[in-house]
């Protein structure tokens, strides 16, 4: 166990980025602003036990609030940025199935090969353009449809609101409160599925002022085996605020990939929350991949429940401007012989903003963990900045535990050796950049996956490198 | 092909050349000597360009061109080359994307076409034999987990790609057994070519029995205070760096 390491890396711009704080009025009256908007929506067609749930959440969403910086967890994030406007849940189209969007514009975002692929245009399913089978083993489609047929909803209710921390949480209580659709997959015990399953988040121009809340649900039951990706992605420039929640399971010797991409629009905003249970020798490899967004955070959360189990957490961010990413983890070991193993990496340029927290509990009766943490920046400019705190806090006394962070620029010795073959400074620049982001993308166990961050890291770096 | 005068330079505000005078033409092979902290790295360092160091005064006229002035990728793109006494590894670059980067790079300065991928890899073949060097190395990330040796065979390599006119080897011989200093040298002497040159500085004579060179300059606090042929290094084995020392 090594002791607690905070890093922190200041540029002398700090004071030019300071964002005016929001009073304390103005954040009560956005709380009281979603209270009423939620009053405001009819309800008459839903199911009793998601209405009650959707109130439990607004009522716990309006005892919470909004964070503030006296929050530790958002010490170094404002949510001003947010707060500056009132969004509203976007209006279903008349008709959902006939967007304006057509294949060829969500093409680019799509995997090629066997994909199941669900595509939800500004939080709602679009299924003209979504590729979907389900069979008796498994169950892959959108929240909209689980919910009229009668043992779906019954599973849904089951597992909505079960992991998720609404209770303690205000942006999964407004979530919960506002879910307008998402996601079910439910892998049936002993199978793995022959396809990777992709939800796709589009977001256009008509999300502007959007609150966009999709809820995902992804239960694995014993030994079954998927990959789910979660896009978000812009296919316009809007301002809207994405508020998603994803809700894992993961039974016995069960395995789960689970990676987000996150490309919003420039000027959205992006709190995108992943709660995962893991029961006994199940193996759990979550992965961020974060480039949009004016402001973005992720917070991803597993609870280590079983013995001998896996979880991997990794992500890249890649941001440059005015640009915030905000990188929240915890791992909570409660079971014996776990082990977790988390790598984040980030490229900052411009005037952009990091900040990772990555939380490691190991309780008392969690013997023999292991547990890996580390957190590595790069910084492009002058101007870039990064808060990062890996935190350990053991009550075991059996365990094997590291974590560590680096904040720092390109390593002069390497651009001069890469200058001193002929390659001039930019592509050098690009090539170290690339480096170093590639080391974490090769914790990708899927090569499609692999090789779409890889070619989009890449570009992110052709421009101002 | 290159001509130093008076040249100064140093690193963190400390002199550490001081004036050093020095002549090379095409097909010369040149060996720098002296004891440790005597300057010799530095002078490999500031002819390829290294930013750590700061040049204080004097020239370089490399083709008739200040050297001292240019950009390390315009050297290496006219033909400067320094194979570095301490390779630096990196990770998440494959060796042949590197190799193949920089020989484009240099071709496009000259303007000639760039080479693809396939082409390339029956150019890099054939010169891997030279340092006897694996196919996998190539796809290994530049110089990460490599033995010593095998990060001195990859310089040699990186040299037998680029063909340079102007080698700098600094330091080659350290940390190389026998075998490996054979294949180094046998690399080295592989490239010599009537119209290019090679510079070798070392601490020892051992390399300079595989490469032979033509004269033999000996460094020492920060100036060549002797400059002789072959034989000067054989005196260096015999008699060691202090007499000179004193005599300076």
């Amino acid at each position: 166990m090594t002791d607690a390491v905070m890093a922190r890396a200041h540029s002398p711009l700090d004071a030019k980025r300071v964002v005016t704080p929001v009073a304390h009025a103005t954040r009560d009256s956005r709380v009281e602003g979603y209270l009423k908007l939620f009053d405001d929506i009819g309800r008459g067609h839903e199911l009793l036990w998601l209405l009650k749930q959707r109130r439990a959440a607004i009522e716990s969403f309006g005892r919470l609030g909004f964070p503030t910086s006296k929050d530790e967890d958002w010490h170094f994030t404002s949510v001003a940025p947010i707060l500056e406007r009132a969004y509203v849940p976007p209006v279903t189209p008349s008709a959902a199935d006939s967007p304006a969007l057509t294949r060829e514009d969500v093409a680019p975002y799509t995997f090629e090969g066997e994909w199941e692929t669900l595509v939800f245009l500004n939080g709602r399913y679009v299924a003209n353009l979504s590729q979907i089978e389900s069979d008796a083993q498994a169950y892959v489609g959108p929240m909209s449809d689980a919910l009229v047929d009668d043992a779906r909803a019954h599973f849904f209710e089951r597992h909505f609101a079960g992991v998720a921390d609404v209770g303690g949480h205000s942006f999964t209580a407004l979530n919960a409160a506002f879910a307008g659709d998402g996601a079910l997959v439910h892998v049936s015990a002993d199978t793995v599925m022959p396809r990777n399953i992709h939800l796709l988040f589009v977001s256009d121009d008509a999300a502007e002022g959007a609150l966009v809340s999709p809820h995902n649900i992804i239960a694995l039951d014993h030994h079954a085996e998927v990959t789910v990706v979660e896009s978000y992605v812009s296919a316009g420039n809007a301002n809207y605020f994405t508020n998603a929640v994803t809700e894992v399971y993961i039974g016995d010797g069960a395995r789960l990939r689970h990676y987000k991409i996150q490309r919003e629009s420039p000027r959205a905003y992006h709190v995108g929350s992943w709660y995962a249970h893991q029961a006994d020798t199940c193996a759990y490899e979550a992965f961020s991949f974060a480039t949009g967004a004016d402001l973005s955070r992720t917070n991803i959360a597993t609870l280590l429940d079983g013995n001998g189990s896996h979880v991997s957490l990794d992500g890249l961010y890649l941001v440059n401007g005015e640009q915030t990413v905000d990188h929240q983890t915890s791992v909570v070991h409660a079971g014996e012989s776990c082990t977790s193993h988390e790598l984040y990496k980030g490229v900052l340029d411009g005037d952009s903003h990091a900040v990772f927290n990555g939380k490691v509990y190991v309780r008392a009766e969690a013997q023999k963990t292991d547990g890996k943490q580390s957190n590595n920046n790069l910084l492009l400019s002058e101007g870039a900045r990064v808060d990062t705190k890996p935190q350990l806090e053991i009550y075991a006394d059996d365990v094997k535990c590291t974590h560590g962070a680096t904040v720092g620029p390109v390593d002069s010795t390497a651009l001069f050796y890469l200058k001193s073959r002929g390659i001039g400074t930019s592509i050098a620049l690009r090539l170290l950049t690339y480096a170093f982001a590639a080391e974490v993308l090769e914790e990708l166990t899927i090569p499609a996956v692999r090789d779409e961050l890889e070619k989009l890291a890449f570009e992110r770096f052709a421009v101002g490198a | 092909m290159l001509d130093i005068t008076s040249l100064r330079a140093g690193i963190a505000e400390r002199e550490i050349l001081k004036g050093i005078d020095l002549s090379i033409k095409p097909g010369e092979v040149h060996a720098i000597m002296g004891p440790n902290g005597s300057g010799k790295s530095t002078l490999a360092q500031v002819l390829a360009g290294n930013p750590a160091y700061e040049v204080l005064g004097g020239s370089a006229m490399y083709n008739g061109e200040e050297l001292l002035e240019m950009e390390p990728e315009v050297r290496a793109q006219k033909g400067i080359f320094l194979a570095f006494q301490y390779p630096v590894e990196i990770p998440g670059v494959t060796n042949a994307y590197f190799l193949r980067s920089a020989y484009n790079e240099i071709r496009k300065s000259r303007g000639e076409e760039e080479v693809d991928p396939l082409d390339f890899l029956d150019i890099i073949e054939e010169r891997m034999k030279l340092v006897e060097m694996d196919e996998s190395m190539l796809n290994r990330s530049v110089n990460a987990g490599f033995s010593g040796g095998e990060k001195k065979r990859n310089e040699i390599l990186q040299m037998a790609v680029l063909q340079p006119k102007l080698a700098i080897l600094d330091e080659t011989d350290s940390g190389l057994d026998i075998d490996a200093l054979r294949i180094v040298a046998g690399g080295v002497n592989a490239l010599r070519r009537p119209d290019n040159a090679t510079i070798v500085v070392t601490h020892y004579q051992r390399l300079l029995n595989y490469i032979v060179p033509d004269y033999v300059h000996v460094l020492a606090n920060g100036r060549i205070v002797r400059s002789g042929g072959k034989e000067l290094a054989l005196e260096l084995e015999e008699r060691g760096y202090d007499w000179l020392l004193e005599a300076a």
